[in-house]
């Protein structure tokens, strides 16, 4: 009898990987994805079903974990805003990563003497989940803007971070000769600290605008560390879900990094190098700026038969979705084709944009990749830049000592006119600056973009 | 279960998840990572057996709390992922 059952726990977890896989699968695809992510809580709900098979003592504890836990997701999932979304992920992202740590420390102080194997598996575990957790933590407040979203460094952090790591591993190997001993379970607390103070450092360097690559890059931390999690218990679904995970999350991070053209080492220590490059690196973009007013912003509008809108973080900030759409749904009445250019990195997470956008109710087919739009900017005769900077400036193209040169751009210079929106004349923030703004097609808006498209809204609905 | 054998479903997992994401439009990477997050949030399972076999009171706090963290990222994440997805709309669905 108790063969059957294990058999049949065996078997919920080998649905729940197969529902996994397909799910993920489904998520690719823009119709099935909504299916593909139901697909994958069924996985879930199996796989947590066949564990309470598993685990029969404490059913109170487990029963109120879950409800507590529950609740706070509901609750969370449903009062958050579109606008925060990336400090959401982020803070999820920390909690899965918070979860894989302890699951480790509660296995090593439970049973300290196992073999070699799984107490590596323990250490993988508290030290990535570590890292996820308080790396997550601080993109969640450089997100949220509850610290601040430069790159915050120190003298010698390089050095610090080294000797953080060659102490972790030294405490590690250390730890492994004897894990039972009593040294060993300081060992452990000390190798957590380290690691949670190892993700603060890693993190807290690097700048907002790379944020995507970092969120990414945490993602698939939090993945691993539930596969190594997985080697702790011996079981096969934590393997193969977190090792999804792990190889998507570093996947979107490559993506993420080809689109900055940048390499994920440049973008995880960049930071530390900033602060040197940026005092040699200021070039001058000569030229004036040309000013328009809403009114004659609303004469070249008024006339335009395609018109491309290039949002950027600078969209999110002002909230100025809504207003975006409503000015697109204008423009389509009075006969323009409307689309929504949309950069891989605008934003602070992958595919921020176009989030937003949706929340906005843009139908699907109107955002446009970067690639698409590009080779049809020729045609385009208003280009509307609302908030982006970096991800349209010509530089990257152009100018072989930019820092930012050969990052891919949305070409949206060789617009017949480009309408930027923007604050003021201040440098994106990659700190360059950009020759967009004193182009000749270009005509700078300045003000609040939302007040600005407000205001361009009005102009047509009093014409 | 052998050590070999957990780590050839490991590797061949992570080949798994490469070809499945290579090909996503970007148009979906928000959805596809908090999708894919709270899939990472399988440490539930872990979390459960650690709870329901506390050995002492200090295994049980950090069971149940490993527990509470795990189940957030799970429902939280599907949640999540739900609203975003279902805002992604094409025109067919409008007219509908």
């Amino acid at each position: 009898m108790m063969d059957t059952i294990e058999v049949l726990i065996d078997f919920g977890y080998i649905v729940a990987s197969v529902l996994f896989i397909i799910g993920i699968k489904m998520l690719g695809r823009p119709e099935r994805a909504r299916r593909g992510n139901m697909v994958s809580a069924l996985g879930m709900l199996i796989a947590v079903v066949s564990a309470l098979f598993e685990c029969c003592l404490s059913f109170s504890l487990v029963i109120g974990g879950m409800v507590v836990g529950a609740c706070i997701g509901v609750i969370a999932a449903r009062k958050v805003k579109m606008t925060s979304m990336p400090q959401m992920v982020a803070i999820l992202n920390g909690f899965g990563g918070l979860a894989s740590l302890l699951v480790g420390w509660e296995n090593y102080h439970s049973m300290p003497e196992s073999n070699l194997f799984i107490t590596i598996a323990i250490l993988l575990a508290v030290l990535v989940g570590g890292v996820a957790f308080s790396g997550s933590l601080v993109a969640y407040g450089k997100l949220a803007e509850r610290i601040s979203s430069r790159p915050i460094f120190f003298k010698g952090q390089k050095v610090v971070n080294a000797l953080i790591i060659a102490t972790i591993l030294i405490c590690s190997v250390i730890f492994s000769f004897n894990p039972a001993a009593a040294h060993s379970y300081v060992l452990f607390i000390i190798i957590i600290c380290l690691s949670l103070i190892l993700g603060v450092l890693g993190v807290i360097s690097i700048g907002g605008a790379d944020m995507p690559v970092v969120i990414a890059l945490l993602n698939s931390y939090s993945g691993l560390a539930a596969s190594a999690a997985g080697f702790i218990i011996l079981n096969n679904v934590l393997i193969v879900a977190g090792a999804l995970v792990g190889a998507s999350g570093l996947i979107l991070t490559g993506i993420m990094c080809k689109a900055m053209n940048r390499s994920l080492v440049n973008v995880l220590f960049g930071g530390l190098q900033a602060a040197v490059s940026a005092a040699g690196a200021g070039q001058q973009v000569l030229g004036e700026p040309h000013p328009i007013s809403p009114e004659d912003a609303y004469f070249i509008l008024e006339a335009a038969r395609a018109v491309v809108f290039v949002p950027g973080y600078g969209m999110a900030v002002a909230q100025a979705q809504h207003a975006v759409r409503e000015l697109g749904d204008i423009l389509e009445n009075n006969g323009a084709e409307v689309r929504y250019a949309i950069h891989p990195v605008a934003g602070r997470m992958p595919g921020h944009m176009n989030v937003l956008l949706a929340e906005a109710n843009v139908l699907y087919e109107q955002l446009a990749e970067m690639d698409d739009v590009n080779p049809t900017m020729d045609a385009v005769d208003v280009c509307v830049v609302i908030g982006a900077n970096d991800v349209v400036n010509p530089a990257a193209r152009e100018i072989t000592t930019s820092p930012i040169y050969g990052m891919p751009v949305i070409n949206a210079d060789k617009a017949k006119t480009v309408l930027v929106l923007k604050r003021s004349m201040a440098a994106g923030f990659a700190g360059v600056d950009n020759p967009l703004f004193v182009k000749q097609n270009t005509r700078m808006l300045f003000g609040d973009a939302k007040a600005s498209l407000q205001q361009l809204i009005s102009a047509f609905k009093e014409s | 279960m052998s050590i070999g054998l957990l780590i050839f479903v490991f590797i061949l997992a992570i080949f798994l998840g490469v070809e499945l994401i290579t090909k996503v439009p970007s148009q979906l990477h928000t959805p596809l990572m908090s999708g894919t997050n709270a899939i990472s949030g399988i440490t539930i399972v872990g979390a459960l057996t650690a709870a329901g076999t506390g050995a002492d009171i200090v295994a049980s706090i950090v069971g149940t709390i490993a527990l509470i963290l795990a189940t957030i990222n799970v429902v939280g994440g599907y949640l999540v992922t739900n609203r975003m997805l279902a805002m992604f709309k094409r025109k067919d669905e409008e007219q509908k």
